[in-house]
This record gives C-alpha cells, sequence and structure tokens, in this order.
C-alpha cells in the first residue's frame, strides 16, 4: 500500500480514508519501537471511540502501549487476523497489518494529522532528541 | 557434570515407583464420611518417580544454576549480597516451628525475635514503628501508602494523587493505583534528582505523598530530600521513602532524620537474606509517629515481662497478610544485624559505595556514564557509541562465567547497564569484572557480530522470548494433548 | 568482619584510584547534620558462637516444642521428607536473584514450570502461575482480578472464608472502587446457604468466593455454586487453604470453579510460625493475561534445543507501571519450587494416600469422641481434615487450659475470630498424628470435668 495518501499521529499511528471509513494501524516506526509484537487486544465491533482515545492494545516481549484513536467514529471492522498472528504487524504495518476500521464521526478532525512529509520530519525530530 | 536440561519428571514418570515411604494404614478406609461424588478418582499424569531419579533430576537443575554462592552477580537495584550460612544454619532450628496460632505464652521466644527486629530497624531508621508483616518490597509499598492514605482519610482530607519521579521502580506506580491512587510521573533534572521547584510545580492541596527511592535508581542520593521533605509537610503532603537501596547508608543516615514519613525495606536486599530465584522476601514498613495507629496487624507488644499481641490496632485490622509475616526471614535478618553490630554496621555501606565508584572509575573511560552525579551503591553506564548493545554485552559477561549487571533500567537511561557489586565482593573480584567488561568491549570493537551471538557456553543459547509469548506453553501436558 | 572482603590496604588503594581520601567523602551528598550519626545505641557485634548461644537462649523461651497440637486452620503439620529439605536448601536454589538471565537459571525455570504444571493438575484448572505472597493474598488477587476482568464492581464473599483472609481481601480492596457483600453460612450445617446466595447474584455481581474445604473443615458444593454463578454470568472462585485436599476431593476445575486461589503450605513447608508459606493462583486459560504474578513458559534456543524463560512479562509492574495487573514483583519463588519436590516426591500414589490418611484420622477422632458427653462435634457431615468441637460445659479457654497441662494443644478457639462463638474450638488432623495420639486426645478430653 502506498503510504503517500495516509494521514499520521505524533503517537505514531496511521489513517487511511475511504468515504466516511477510516482505517488505523500504526507506523513502521512505532513497529521498530515495538520489535516483535506477541499481541493485540482489538477493539470490540461497534464500540465508539473519540479521537485519541485508546482503542487497542499492542504487546511486544518487552512494551506494551495502547494505539490512540487518530480520529473519532464507531468500529465496524477488526483485523481479528491479527489474534493469531499478531507479526503482520511488524512484516507489513501499512497493510496486512491494519488494526481497525471505523465510520468518522467527525471527519474534520483528518485535518489536524499529519501528511507523509510532515510524519517524516517528525520522526527525524523524535530521534534526534 | 551434566550441563544439560534434564527430560521433565513427567516424562520419567512410572507407574509403581515410590519416592517416599509411608506408615502403614491404622484407620480403615470404611471411616470415610464423605460420598463418592465428592472425591476424586484420579491426579491425572501427576509424576512419579523414585527417590534416586528426584536426587538426580534436581541435582541435574542445580548444575544450570547460577547463584551468589558461585559468583559475583552485580545486579543494580537488587542488592544480591552475600548470605551468611549461620542465618540459615539458625533460621532451620526446630525451636521456631511453631503453629501461628499457638497460644502466646509457648512462643515468646518468636515474639522477642520479632520485637528485636523492630526495635533495631528503629534505631537504624529513627521510625517510630514497624511492622514485619509485609511479604516483599511492594507489599510493603501498598502497606505503606495504605497507611498514608487511612491517616489522611482519617484527618477528613480525601487527597487524589501520588507523585513519582521518573527515575522509580515500576511497583511504585503499580502499587499507588492499587491503592485506589492517581499517579503523577515527575521528571528528574540532568544531575538525575528531584529539584524542589520542579516539585513545587506539581504540588497542590490534591497531592496525598511524594514516593521516592533514595538513593535513587541512578545510585543518587536525593540531595534535596531534607527540603522535599519539608515543602511536602508544608502543603499537608507525606513523604514515602523507598528503602530499596538502603544499603548504600544503613548506618550512615537515618531516613526518620531527613524528614521520611514512610519507608520500607527489603530484608532480602540489605539484611542479607536468601533471594531463593524470586522469594521469599520481607518488606517491614515504618512509620513516623503520627501513623503508628494505622500499622497493620497483628501488633506485638512488650508488657513488663511477657510480649503480647495485638490483634486491633485503634484504627481496625488493615491486615496485609496471613499470620505474622515471613517469620523464618525475619529471624535471618535479625542474626546478621546481630552478627554486624555497631562495629561494622557502617563499614558495610562504606564499603559497598567504595566498590561501586571502583568500578565506576575504571570503566568510565571506556562507557558513557549518563549522570555524573556521584554515586553511592551503584553505578549506571549505557551502551551509547558502542558497536553493540546492553544486551549482547551482558549475554557475553555470562561467557565469562559471570553474571551480568540489571539491564535496561531505569528507563529514563537508554541501554541503562546498571552496576551494584555489594559490600562482599574482594577486590579481586572487582578487578576480574572490570577486566572482563573491557575485553568484550574490545571484542564488541573488533567484532561486533561475535558478541552479538553471545552466550556461547551457557547450558542453553539465547532463548526465543517471542515464541515462548506466542506460544504461551506454560504447562506440561501429554504429547497427543498439548494444543496451546 | 567476615562477610566483608576488603582490606585496609585494598580500601586505600581503592580511594586512591578513585581521588578521594576518605570513604566518608563519598556521602557527600547526605546533609553533614543528618549523616554519620552516633551508633552507640546499636549492641555489639557477636561471634558465631555467641550468636548461637544468644538464639538458643531465646529458643528456650519457646515452650511449644514437646506438646501434641492439633492446630490447623490455615497452618498445617505435615510430614516433611528429608529429601525436601536437602534438595532445595542447596545454594543453587536457595541465592540465585529472579532468573532474568535465564541462560544461567535453568534450573530454577525448569522447576518452576514443573511446578506449575503439578498445581494445575491439582487444581484440575488450565494454568497456574508460579506463586503469590500467602493464601490470603492470593485471595486479595482473586477478587481482584475477576472485578478487573468482568469489568464489574460487586463481589461476593462467603462468611465462612478464614476470617484473617476476609480482612485482608477487605484491606486490599478498601480504596478501590468495588462492593464487597459477605453471603451468610447456615450455623446448623456450617456450609453456604445457596438460596441466600442465589438471592444476592445480579448483573453486577463479578463473582463469588468461597472456602472449600471451608474454616471449619467443612467441603461445600463447589459443582452447584459454579452452575448458579455462570447462570447469572458470574464468576466461581474457589479458596484452597488446606492444599492437600485436592488430592482426595474433586478438584475445582471438575467442579467448572473459574479461578481457584489458595495457600500451599502443606506442600513441604514448614509452620515455621507463620511464614513464608506460598500462595498459589490458577486459572482457565481466558484469564492469562490479566493474571498477577510470574509465569514460566517453555521455549527454544537459537539452536533449537528446548529452554525456559519468565514470560507475559508485559503484565507486570516492571513494563506496565501504573497499569500492571499486580504490583507484585518478589514473590516466593524458593518456596514454590520447594513444593515442586515435595510433590515430586510424595508422588500421586503418596500424595493420595496421606491426603486419605488425613480425612481417615479425622473421622476416628470423629467416631471416639462420639462416645464422650463433655464435647460434640458440631458439623457431623462433609468434613476433611478439620471439625469444629463443641465444649458442652464452660467455656473454651479453660477447657484448652486443662488440656494444654497435659501437654496437648487440641484446637483453636473459635472466640478469636467470632465473639459469640464462646464454646467452640478449631481441630485438626494430618497424617502426622497416630492413632495413639487421637486417642490420647480423646482421653484427656474425657478426662476433663
Amino acid at each position: 500500500m502506498s503510504t503517500k495518501d495516509l494521514k499520521f499521529t505524533e503517537k505514531h499511528e496511521w489513517a487511511s480514508v475511504n468515504g466516511n471509513i477510516a482505517t488505523f494501524g500504526i507506523t513502521d516506526y512505532a513497529q521498530h519501537q515495538f520489535g516483535d509484537i506477541v499481541f493485540i487486544e482489538l477493539p470490540a465491533m461497534g464500540k465508539s471511540f473519540s479521537k485519541g482515545a485508546a482503542c487497542a492494545n499492542i504487546e511486544s516481549v518487552k512494551a506494551v502501549a495502547d494505539m490512540y484513536a487518530p480520529v473519532s467514529g464507531e468500529v465496524t471492522e477488526i483485523n481479528s487476523s491479527l489474534e493469531n498472528a499478531p507479526e503482520q504487524i511488524n512484516k507489513e504495518p501499512y497493510g496486512a497489518g491494519w488494526v481497525c476500521k471505523v465510520k468518522m464521526a467527525a471527519a474534520a478532525e483528518l485535518d489536524s494529522l499529519m501528511d507523509e512529509s510532515a510524519y517524516e520530519n517528525y520522526v527525524k525530530s523524535v530521534e534526534e532528541k | 557434570m551434566n550441563k544439560q536440561l534434564p527430560e521433565l519428571m513427567f516424562l520419567k514418570s512410572r507407574d509403581g515407583k515410590e519416592g517416599c515411604s509411608l506408615s502403614a494404614p491404622e484407620i480403615a478406609d470404611d471411616l470415610c464420611v464423605l460420598a463418592a461424588d465428592k472425591l476424586r478418582k484420579d491426579i491425572a499424569d501427576f509424576p512419579q518417580l523414585s527417590e534416586v531419579e528426584i536426587v538426580r533430576h534436581y541435582t541435574n537443575l542445580a548444575h544450570l544454576n547460577y547463584s551468589v554462592d558461585a559468583g559475583f552477580y552485580p545486579l543494580g537495584s537488587c542488592t544480591m549480597k552475600y548470605n551468611p550460612k549461620i542465618n540459615e544454619k539458625i533460621a532451620n532450628q526446630p525451636e521456631w516451628n511453631a503453629h501461628p496460632y499457638s497460644p502466646i505464652h509457648l512462643v515468646q521466644g518468636n515474639l522477642e525475635i520479632m520485637k528485636s527486629l523492630e526495635e533495631l530497624l528503629m534505631k537504624i531508621t529513627a521510625m517510630a514503628a514497624f511492622t514485619l508483616t509485609p511479604a516483599a518490597g511492594a507489599h510493603g509499598e501498598l502497606t505503606g501508602l495504605r497507611v498514608i492514605r487511612d491517616y489522611l482519610t482519617d484527618k477528613g482530607d480525601a487527597r487524589k494523587i501520588v507523585l513519582i519521579p521518573d527515575s522509580a521502580h515500576g511497583t511504585n506506580p503499580a502499587s499507588s493505583v492499587l491503592c485506589g491512587y492517581q499517579t503523577k510521573e515527575i521528571p528528574s533534572n540532568e544531575n538525575g534528582i528531584l529539584e524542589v521547584e520542579t516539585l513545587k510545580k506539581h504540588l497542590d492541596k490534591d497531592v496525598a505523598a511524594l514516593m521516592i527511592t533514595n538513593p535513587n535508581t541512578l545510585g543518587i542520593f536525593e540531595k534535596n530530600i531534607v527540603e522535599i521533605a519539608r515543602v511536602l509537610h508544608e502543603n499537608g503532603s507525606l513523604l514515602y521513602m523507598d528503602g530499596a537501596n538502603m544499603n548504600a547508608f544503613m548506618g550512615i543516615a537515618k531516613p526518620g532524620d531527613l524528614g521520611a514519613d514512610v519507608i520500607h525495606l527489603n530484608l532480602h536486599k540489605t539484611f542479607a537474606t536468601p533471594h531463593g530465584g524470586g522469594g521469599p522476601g520481607s518488606g517491614p514498613v515504618g512509620v513516623a509517629k503520627d501513623l503508628v495507629k494505622f500499622l497493620p496487624v497483628p501488633i506485638i507488644t512488650h508488657e513488663g515481662k511477657e510480649y503480647k499481641v495485638r490483634y486491633h490496632n485503634e484504627s481496625g485490622s488493615n491486615r496485609v497478610k496471613n499470620f505474622y509475616g515471613n517469620f523464618l526471614v525475619i529471624i535471618r535478618a535479625l542474626v546478621y544485624l546481630l552478627e554486624l553490630g555497631k562495629e561494622n554496621i557502617r563499614q558495610v555501606a562504606e564499603d559497598a559505595v567504595l566498590n561501586a565508584n571502583y568500578i565506576r572509575k575504571k570503566l568510565e573511560p571506556y562507557l558513557d556514564l549518563p549522570y555524573k552525579s556521584k554515586s553511592l551503591h551503584e553505578v549506571i553506564f549505557s551502551d551509547k557509541g558502542l558497536t553493540v548493545k546492553t544486551l549482547d554485552i551482558a549475554k557475553r559477561i555470562l561467557d565469562y562465567g559471570m553474571h551480568p549487571f540489571t539491564i535496561y533500567f531505569p528507563l529514563i537511561v537508554h541501554g541503562a547497564m546498571m552496576i551494584e557489586p555489594t559490600e562482599t565482593e574482594s577486590k579481586e573480584t572487582l578487578d576480574q569484572f572490570i577486566d572482563i567488561m573491557i575485553k568484550i568491549l574490545d571484542e564488541a570493537k573488533k567484532d561486533p557480530a561475535f558478541v552479538q551471538g553471545a552466550p556461547y557456553s551457557t547450558p542453553v543459547t539465547r532463548l526465543d522470548e517471542v515464541m515462548a509469548a506466542k506460544q504461551l506453553i506454560l504447562r506440561w501436558k501429554p504429547a497427543a494433548t498439548q494444543t496451546n | 568482619m567476615r562477610y566483608l572482603p576488603l582490606t585496609e590496604t585494598e580500601r586505600e588503594e581503592m580511594r586512591k584510584t578513585i581521588g578521594i581520601k576518605e570513604t566518608k567523602e563519598l556521602f557527600s551528598d547526605i546533609p553533614k547534620d543528618k549523616s554519620y550519626f552516633s551508633l552507640a545505641d546499636l549492641p555489639s557485634a557477636l561471634s558465631e558462637s555467641e550468636l548461637l548461644e544468644k538464639f538458643k537462649e531465646i529458643g528456650r523461651k519457646n515452650i511449644f516444642p514437646g506438646f501434641l497440637s492439633f492446630l490447623g486452620a490455615g497452618a498445617y503439620q505435615h510430614f516433611i521428607p528429608e529429601l525436601v529439605n536437602f534438595l532445595s536448601n542447596k545454594s543453587e536454589f536457595l541465592t540465585p536473584y529472579t532468573p532474568y538471565q535465564p541462560e544461567v537459571s535453568q534450573g530454577s525455570l525448569q522447576g518452576m514450570f514443573e511446578y506449575q504444571t503439578m498445581m494445575a493438575q491439582l487444581t484440575g484448572m488450565d494454568i497456574a502461575n508460579s506463586s503469590l505472597y500467602d493464601g490470603g493474598t492470593a485471595a486479595a488477587e482473586g477478587i481482584v482480578l475477576a472485578l478487573k476482568k468482568s469489568k464489574k464492581q460487586h463481589i461476593l464473599i462467603a462468611g465462612n472464608i478464614h476470617p484473617e483472609y476476609i480482612e485482608i481481601m477487605q484491606t486490599y480492596i478498601k480504596y478501590l472502587d468495588y462492593k464487597m457483600d459477605l453471603v451468610p453460612f447456615d450455623p446448623q450445617s456450617g456450609k453456604l446457604k445457596l438460596a441466600e446466595l442465589e438471592g444476592k447474584i445480579d448483573q453486577d455481581t463479578a463473582g463469588f468466593i468461597f472456602q472449600s474445604p471451608n474454616f471449619f473443615g467443612v467441603v461445600e458444593e463447589g459443582k452447584q455454586i459454579s452452575a448458579m454463578l455462570h447462570s447469572k454470568n458470574s464468576y466461581s472462585i474457589q479458596i484452597v487453604t488446606e492444599a492437600l485436599s485436592l488430592a482426595f476431593l474433586v478438584p475445582p476445575g471438575e467442579n467448572d470453579v473459574d479461578l481457584v486461589v489458595g495457600e500451599a503450605q502443606s506442600f513441604g513447608l514448614s509452620l515455621g510460625f507463620g511464614g513464608p508459606y506460598l500462595g498459589f493462583i490458577a486459572a482457565k486459560s481466558e484469564f492469562l493475561r490479566q493474571m498477577p504474578g510470574r509465569f514460566v513458559g517453555q521455549t527454544l534456543d537459537s539452536k533449537g534445543n528446548r529452554g525456559y524463560v519468565l514470560t507475559l512479562s508485559t503484565r507486570e509492574q516492571h513494563i506496565k507501571r501504573e497499569r500492571a495487573t499486580s504490583n507484585i514483583c518478589t514473590n516466593e519463588a524458593w518456596c514454590a519450587f520447594r513444593a515442586g519436590i515435595y510433590l515430586a516426591t510424595m508422588g500421586k500414589k503418596g500424595l493420595q494416600s496421606i491426603a486419605k490418611t488425613n480425612h481417615l484420622n479425622t473421622a476416628y477422632f470423629v467416631k471416639e469422641v462420639s462416645k464422650l458427653n463433655n464435647v460434640k462435634v458440631k458439623y457431623q457431615k462433609d468434613y476433611y481434615n478439620e471439625v469444629v468441637l463443641e465444649v458442652q460445659n464452660g467455656k473454651t479457654d479453660d477447657f484448652l487450659k486443662k488440656l494444654e497441662a497435659k501437654k496437648i494443644l487440641a484446637g483453636i478457639p473459635l472466640h478469636w475470630f467470632y465473639p459469640d462463638q464462646k464454646n467452640t474450638i478449631l481441630v485438626n488432623f494430618t497424617e502426622i498424628h497416630r492413632k495413639k495420639d487421637i486417642d490420647q486426645l480423646v482421653q484427656a478430653i474425657g478426662e476433663i470435668k
């Protein structure tokens, strides 16, 4: 999947938009920070999140962290293949490693997210710290 | 000597083998009052081995373990000092082996042991009273925080927040939450300590306490501690001083004199009781005068000639553990303190700190030292600028027959190597360790891949933790049914 | 000092290397007026022989040895084969830290894996962890786990659980936003009143925790209790304080219990005046990711050989910090390892045999003591290895004193825990007791006027 149309958060999540539906995942940078991911707790179908709320919990051997919703919405689909193969997040964070899809509640929130080049610069600034 | 993992005992089990000798039954089966549907038919796949096989099994397991009796164990924050053998001998005497509900006039000796340790701990910490019931450090934290909350609640003060510096052990925030508190992490400064100004910025009337480890997990003494205590008290907040690192200043300074309201100690660290591969420990909690009435039961008192036990404190039971706590750990700590006596107690801390600083000085030319403040009992380096990671160095140390330091903690140091030698190591051992470190760093320069592949000489090589976490095989099952 | 290997010359050399004149300088961050206090009020150092003398002298103030004891109530005297002492006290098992470097800790790790397996087998559950502090704190961890997992706010607690366990649970949830409700028991049978339990379970009930055999030694109806709870979408949590009963009674797993917590002191740990003991928790696998404490898991090394590591550590405080499932860190690892040795030594047959002897000895006592008029066994049905004895005339303290004068500790007066129970005591029998011991107790009771 091309990453050029994705939107990014400062917490290293991404969102891709198709009409009213947004797909969420974590970025390549984030999966690198985790190392080998061994478990993910997916959100429940139909659950609503507001932007910035914890919507999934991801575990590697040495770290555990929440994934925060890039925008508000209601969960319409989850990637249940991750339950048995969470390593897909490491292998294809922008493809087979997607986490969930939501029906957006306020599409205007997308404007507050970064585009690809802004995110690349942001990652650089984080790494320099 | 066999250095391979023995087969699991379940695979060696055979019907008809016996590991114990039983007395002939004296009572006939027909006296059983329980109906057949209440009785167990079988314990499927439970092992049955002969005595010789059991001895060999565990003896071979023993060969696979490193221990402090075998060598240097510089795990930072763990205080892996030598465990004196006389402590074991005395603790294993039958005269202590009473039932915890024995009438108290029959167990005056045991009560004297507990009261004596309480009194000694009070003297070296300047706290008003101790409870010996908590089973470990984290259990002590929970107990101490609950005492703080009881005290504030009693005053009608419903404060909600515990402040915790970013260098703290993970148990601090976890214990706070179990006590119903919200935690707020506050940053330490570039010298690795908490500044009074930073504290003030986070301090308001909702702060119940500051929970601070001193010396902190960077091995640095919080030198603003007296002022920190004053500022806290002025705000109606309390100072919880985590005594996990008491070995750094036992006999040098007293937490109570520094302004602590609550502390816990780890008998399995500072007071030389064996760690047993992860416990049992003991985490006595000491409190200031105003908090004494909130300590958990049982409370041992000495009235006239006799020791007595109270099962109700003024504020209720507050019980945190069954019976009296880990008595057999408590007795070991008392033996240790009595052997040290006033003549040696200070030397323990001085040697522990001297050893750490010697390592620091010798390794400083080779490793990044992220915090330059004075070190007490431990020193923290990082892997910055190296061709290999902290983990690789740790694993390579195993090949040289030593145990590595604590790795990747505290979290505020990237690639932390946390080295705590303790006072029970000779200069020869320290020099040996230093030489090994220098050698490994040299190996890493010349051939990083080689160091990254370590260890080579241990019973098993690097273990696949990812596979362990994914497959989650947490018990043996017969081959045909092993699914998870 | 024998635990301090540095010589004065070496200290001097090291100070030179560091660049200081006095070791004291290393402590200069500690406020001057608060450091180097006077040590005068501390005792003088004792030599090894002085220590032995001193503790022998303290030991003489313990006058319980030589008494014939029938004390139980959560701490049980069982025979410990010498093998257990011999193997568990090896310094390779006693003096390592938590196995953070698995390559040099396979001995502890495999032993713990085997212990986890045996506890799972004994409880009949999917998984068991590698230890908690003790039975009471395990019960507290158990209810917190059920509350968190169910996301409900209300927990029901059986009134005939060991009173100290109830106190500990109360302390643990005191400042958490949960509600705790006691379910009374039937004073006639000593057992829970299931109808009353049923009435108390509602939408917000996370679960019900009960003890079986209960504090009075009576076996509860585990299967019915679990079914009742499951029909209302709540968890069934069983406490076992006498772990040996697991080898004789239908195990919790077969009664469809969801969580089992308790005390495994009976598995090779001495009475030790109350500790260290061994808390355990075993569960259905659905609880795995929320469970407190450590787990050892099997894996492979880089050469493909079998090995063991601590796993699922992301639940623990050192990674999850304020969001950890529990704050437990140091636990009772050595006690669990030792319990593993005990269980292997007893083996299936040995364990089943002594577990039965415990019950038969109790039954023999009940039969014999029933011939007397001055006492009565209160709950004559469904007991395991403890019974409540009613003293017919007079108070229990007086009764126990008279037996104490004959060097018998006959039991624990229940008024310690229940002020209204003025004339009952709790009596425990294990395989330690011979028939003649029981006869001696019965005879001594019979002689009380």
